[in-house]
């Protein structure tokens, strides 16, 4: 079973996936023994599979690095339940980092 | 569905204010950050009916956000507000020049006069030039000093009377830590006001002062707006990236921690009686060469000078004093 998600990377963050801005993905729709896959599971996915530099600028611990905003289908995964939140099948998931210029 | 907005209690919620923790629609959550920035702006008294108003634009989310949301109320309470775009072309290949096109986008977008000054046509000198001779060691100190200056010159130019800068609350934030962490009062002191005064005319203010960067972001994000976001060719100054990483560790877990350190550097008062070190030019070098961090920054100062003196440029000596003076204020985030 797998899920196809789009993921997009904007404000900077794009510059740590060699200027991917955009792409749809195939990932696991488990990844934890049988649970759902998670924005947790999902973060890590990122890093170990298309993160092209720099992992402490993206990750900090299990999370996205403080600074970096999430959004899961236009909303603030503040609203989502951030790492806890189960991804779904065409989820659009947007990282911004707001670390970049002024 | 328990996900609606606080206020209008109809349109699904979509951001968490950092601030409030409130969860708000879209259209709300618009409303709500662009009347904020409109009291700070009457609170404050920052302007007057007629004023002719530059917006420093650097292409960046906080001055295309500025520019955005000062046309927006400037056009819905009637301030009477002349407004112009004002960038500063530090002649940084592959970062300036890139953003500058987005500052052009923004100037029809938002139907603003754009002028644009150049380094290169005040100083004689590029960025890029200047990095070639002094290195990568202090040329943030240095584009700081001559943006600032740059920005005053081009406001002249325009007969400005006001330069408004994106500066939000987490740069503002960053700097009262900053200053706590150099043990520098004087700056801790000034570093909070919304408006200064340069050598008389023109004033500058924040009007992002209490807005911060996650709303900023949300709103250029949702609004679609054209911003452009590289980090300078040149490399941040990581000193202040400890702090920012610092703040934004804080600001995960309490939120509220940005408004909070910049009350705290309002707050801050020294007593009257209490006599500061002069903020002459040789008692800063005297001051700063007990940390041994900036004699390196005068000793490049100073070269720079030199160079320019050979150079046969047009500064003359008061403008070199006034430039070391306004190293002064470099405690100021050096991006807009």
């Amino acid at each position: 079973m797998s899920l196809k998600v789009n993921l997009s990377f904007n404000g900077g963050m794009e510059l740590l996936f060699n200027n991917l801005k955009q792409k749809t993905v195939e990932i696991p729709a488990s990844m934890n023994n049988s649970n759902p896959t998670t924005m947790k599971d999902l973060i890590r996915w990122i890093r170990d599979n298309l993160l092209q530099e720099r992992p402490e600028l993206f990750v900090s611990g299990e999370t996205v690095r403080p600074g970096i905003l999430v959004l899961i289908n236009d909303a603030d995964w503040e609203l989502e339940g951030e790492l806890n939140y189960e991804v779904k099948e065409a989820d659009d998931i947007v990282f911004i980092s707001t670390l970049h210029g002024g | 569905m328990s996900r609606l907005c606080v206020i209008c209690k109809e349109e699904r919620a979509s951001v968490k204010r950092p601030k409030t923790g409130e969860k708000l629609c879209r259209n709300c959550f618009y409303h709500i950050f662009e009347t904020e920035v409109h009291c700070t702006i009457t609170d404050n008294k920052l302007f007057k009916s007629g004023d002719r108003v530059a917006i420093a634009a650097s292409g960046g989310k906080d001055s295309t956000v500025l520019a955005h949301v000062m046309k927006t109320l400037n056009d819905r309470y009637d301030y009477g507000l002349d407004l112009f775009l004002l960038s500063v072309d530090e002649g940084i290949t592959g970062y300036r020049d890139d953003s500058l096109e987005t500052v052009k986008r923004n100037q029809q977008q938002y139907n603003l006069p754009l002028k644009i000054v150049s380094y290169s046509e005040l100083y004689g000198w590029t960025m890029d030039e200047i990095v070639k001779e002094v290195g990568l060691k202090n040329n943030c100190t240095f584009c700081g000093v001559f943006r600032r200056q740059a920005l005053d010159r081009g406001a002249v130019m325009l007969n400005i009377d006001h330069i408004v800068t994106g500066h939000n609350a987490d740069d503002i934030a960053e700097t009262v830590l900053m200053n706590i962490l150099r043990g520098d009062i004087a700056r801790l002191e000034r570093c909070t006001e919304i408006c200064t005064t340069g050598d008389g005319r023109i004033r500058r203010s924040k009007p992002f002062k209490y807005a911060y960067e996650k709303e900023i972001v949300m709103y250029a994000y949702f609004k679609k707006l054209d911003y452009f976001s590289t980090e300078c060719v040149y490399s941040p100054n990581s000193y202040r990236g400890h702090a920012r990483a610092f703040l934004k560790d804080l600001e995960a877990i309490r939120p509220s921690a940005i408004i909070d350190i910049i009350y705290s550097g309002e707050a801050f008062q020294i007593k009257q009686d209490v006599k500061l070190p002069t903020q002459g030019a040789e008692s800063w070098i005297a001051e700063r060469k007990i940390h041994g961090e900036m004699p390196e920054n005068i000793a490049t100062m100073l070269h720079f000078d030199q160079l320019q003196i050979e150079e046969g440029s047009r500064k003359n000596e008061s403008d070199k004093d006034k430039k070391r003076e306004e190293g002064e204020e470099k405690g100021e985030k050096n991006e807009w």
